[in-house]
């Protein structure tokens, strides 16, 4: 690795670090309705919205209102979503003629929107029409990250107030996301991507004849606007099918930076709007402090894989599935940090990195999505994680467990458990299914340990809604469009879900001063037993598949072994 | 459940409007206006005629005469685009490597020996467009292209060395050739 890419590595670490108490105050003023700089234009829209759609922004709700108010709104956009795609041979905008989406496709493709995953078992350019993209894929891009933003800040309030009942109001939330986090951010980074040659259009596919007499078939499209929100709401979903390595979607390094700093943003801010609303900035940056150790730990063990010689090809540097633009060092800071944060666009092949690398941006995302994780959702899978390593270290030294000077109990660490469970229990089952049957073996593309790594990501992929893939695996059959589609509704709702129902038993307990029996969740300590407390329980749910897949395949090719 | 019902189809209706019609609309009029030439494709023209976009890489390996790209999964066809997928244990990419370094070699007469190929032409593209190589896969081509085109080294290794571009503000990306540019600066020459 050279001097500039180590550099440039410090630079995108050090402004991620700026960046999060900026815009993590900001939203912190947001979500506690006070006046920010945008009020002056937004606060009309917003009250606007209020008034059409018959809601009363100052209507408290419990966590069961909450999140039914969440689920209609997400099932609704699923319908919205699904009925664009097979329908849209007979809709507008569709210049190149592209036919009706096959229903389970349709199925797949409208539950990976709706749960901010974005696998995407198609390919953009040759499946959906310009409308689709727009009305459906766009807005649950938009949509599907306000949601995660507004179960966090719900949480929050559950583990803020103190003898309360209610954790706010979910249209209010997410319409607040979209206004004014999510749509003023997206237009300033499309714009700055359409000047690194991002396409913005709706042209038809323009006919190009080359130099040497070959015809070439550019296809044309409103890109820019996607693309941003598809990197700061942590969706993933490309306009192409090759997502951002294409050079239509990600043409500079430029883009490429700005892109793959959209994806970390907003999480990251989260930790400290969280910090901030519940009293105490340290207990934010405990959290960051935890995420950002993970991300980097598992950076480097990629880099240091990536960079060493495979003797199959008797070469280092393997360039397979790499964009000249990018290089390996971007390539594999891109691929460490869309998988820890639950995006899931690439800038580069997963199923081409070295068996060691792949296998880390799996275990990123088996790890929970819980290193920066989605915009909200990486927060409020880290608090579980939180929550469970307060009960632990409550159990070493045999006190009542404590956050934030709320009892944790039995119904927590219940709810926390089956927000674990659900999504570890659907990869390894899932995984277990395919591999045992013919639907499922016969789409591998890969021989060899790397055929089961295939089968393994996705499942991973879809419980974990992250949406990126070992992309050789041929996805689109019902086999695995209806069983990775089951996958993400698990991974998506088995988590809120439970976290709703632990705001909502927090935020009505008492919250006791600290004593000096209380172990202190704001210490360097902490951050230690968080993170062990992660890689423990992700290391003994996964260990045992990873061994079968990315470990194996890493021995077989140090010995020379291609299959 | 009913009383939910209205603000969540209302609420997904006027979201619809505002970020899957007004923000598209918004953004494609602002780039319009701002960067027409990035906006509609980096398009390049002569004549009247488009012969390609500066951002989407060509096949050319059939022409001595030109630069070369790196190998495509998808044979530079756009639809779709695709990289390989193929694992790094794969016995399939494993062969296509040595094809490749061999067609290399002989091609531009490099002597094994001293030069190595560089592993931007062993290996295929993540997007099969990439519409770049390394400035050393340029300068390893100027033995061919300068015999078929009956020009002296020396001018066409300055060419490449113009057209090299290097990181972006000078910190981000690495150097690399854009082959299409390259190939019409080429052309031009005669």
């Amino acid at each position: 690795m050279t001097t500039l890419e180590l550099l440039q590595i410090v630079v995108y670490f050090g402004l991620l670090i700026v960046c999060t108490p900026l815009l993590g105050a900001y939203m912190a003023q947001v979500f506690s309705g006070e006046r920010t700089l945008l009020t002056p234009i937004l606060r009309p829209l917003e009250m606007g919205i209020y008034r059409l759609a018959g809601v009363n922004a100052d209507e408290e709700q419990s966590w069961w209102q909450y999140a039914l108010a969440l689920l209609i709104f997400n099932i609704a956009g699923f319908l919205m979503v699904f009925f664009l795609q097979v329908f849209q041979g007979s809709l507008p905008l569709n210049p190149a003629g592209l036919p009706n989406v096959e229903p389970t496709l349709a199925f797949n493709t409208a539950t990976s929107f709706m749960t901010n995953t974005n696998w995407q078992s198609y390919a953009g350019e040759t499946t959906m029409s310009y409308l689709t993209q727009m009305v459906g894929l766009a807005v649950q891009n938009f949509v599907s990250a306000a949601t995660g933003i507004a179960v966090v800040i719900a949480l929050t309030r559950g583990l803020a107030r103190k003898s309360a009942a209610t954790l706010g109001n979910f249209w209010s939330d997410m319409v607040r996301s979209t206004l004014y986090v999510l749509l003023p951010l997206s237009i300033l980074l499309a714009l700055i991507l359409v000047s690194q040659g991002v396409i913005q259009n709706f042209n038809a596919p323009v006919i190009a004849t080359t130099l040497t007499g070959e015809s070439q078939t550019l296809p044309q499209g409103a890109a820019a606007s996607q693309i941003a929100i598809k990197q700061l709401g942590t969706n993933g979903g490309g306009f192409f099918n090759v997502n951002s390595a294409h050079p239509y979607e990600n043409p500079t390094p430029l883009s490429n930076f700005l892109q793959v700093f959209a994806i970390l943003l907003i999480p990251a801010a989260l930790t400290f709007t969280y910090g901030k609303m519940v009293g105490s900035v340290r207990q934010g940056w405990v959290i960051f402090a935890a995420m950002l150790l993970l991300l980097l730990a598992g950076f480097s063990v990629m880099l240091i894989a990536e960079y060493s010689p495979n003797p199959v090809f008797g070469t280092a540097n393997a360039m397979e599935g790499k964009e000249t633009r990018f290089g390996i060092m971007n390539s594999i800071l891109w691929g460490a940090v869309t998988t820890a944060a639950s995006n899931g666009s690439v800038n580069a092949m997963h199923s081409s990195f070295s068996p060691l690398a792949g296998g880390i941006a799996m275990l990123n995302i088996m790890l929970g999505e819980v290193i920066f994780g989605g915009v909200g959702a990486g927060l409020y899978g880290m608090l579980i994680f939180v929550i469970l390593t307060v009960f632990i270290a409550g159990l070493m030294v045999g006190r009542t467990p404590e956050y934030l000077g709320k009892k944790i109990e039995a119904r927590e660490i219940k709810m926390a458990i089956v927000a674990i469970l659900l999504p570890s229990g659907a990869i390894l089952l899932f995984t277990a299914l395919a591999t045992v049957t013919d639907a499922g073996l016969s789409s591998r593309a890969n021989a060899g340990a790397h055929g089961f790594s295939e089968i393994l990501y996705a499942f991973t992929s879809a419980a974990g809604n992250n949406g990126s893939a070992f992309a050789g695996l041929n996805a689109n059959t019902p086999f695995y469009n209806i069983l990775l589609g089951l996958a993400m509704w698990i991974g998506r709702f088995g988590v809120i879900l439970p976290v709703l129902a632990i705001a909502g038993s927090m935020v009505t307990k008492k919250a006791a001063p600290p004593s000096p029996g209380t172990f202190p969740t704001d210490s360097p300590l902490f951050v230690g037993l968080l993170i062990a407390v992660i890689l423990i329980v992700g290391a003994l749910t996964f260990f045992p598949a990873l061994a079968l897949g990315p470990i194996v395949e890493q021995l077989l090719m140090n010995a020379g072994r291609a299959f | 459940m009913l009383r939910q019902l209205r603000p969540a189809v209302m609420i997904l209706a006027l979201m619809t409007l505002l970020t899957g019609v007004i923000y598209p609309l918004v953004v494609t009029a602002a780039a319009q206006v701002l960067f027409p030439a990035q906006a509609n494709g980096s398009l390049v023209t002569i004549n009247d005629t488009v012969v390609g976009s500066s951002l989407i890489g060509q096949n050319w390996n059939d022409d001595p005469r030109y630069f070369w790209s790196r190998p495509s999964a998808v044979n530079y066809n756009p639809l779709p685009s695709s990289g390989s997928n193929l694992a790094p244990t794969s016995a399939t990419l494993q062969e296509a490597v040595n094809t490749r370094a061999t067609a290399f070699t002989t091609a531009n007469s490099m002597t094994t020996a001293l030069e190595l190929v560089p592993t931007d032409m062993l290996f295929a593209s993540g997007s099969g467009l990439d519409p770049h190589i390394s400035p050393e896969t340029a300068r390893l081509q100027v033995r061919r292209v300068a015999a078929n085109r009956g020009i002296e080294q020396d001018i066409l290794i300055d060419l490449v060395n113009s057209m090299v571009e290097m990181p972006q503000l000078g910190l981000l990306g690495q150097e690399r050739v854009n082959v299409l540019l390259l190939n019409l600066v080429l052309d031009a020459l005669e």
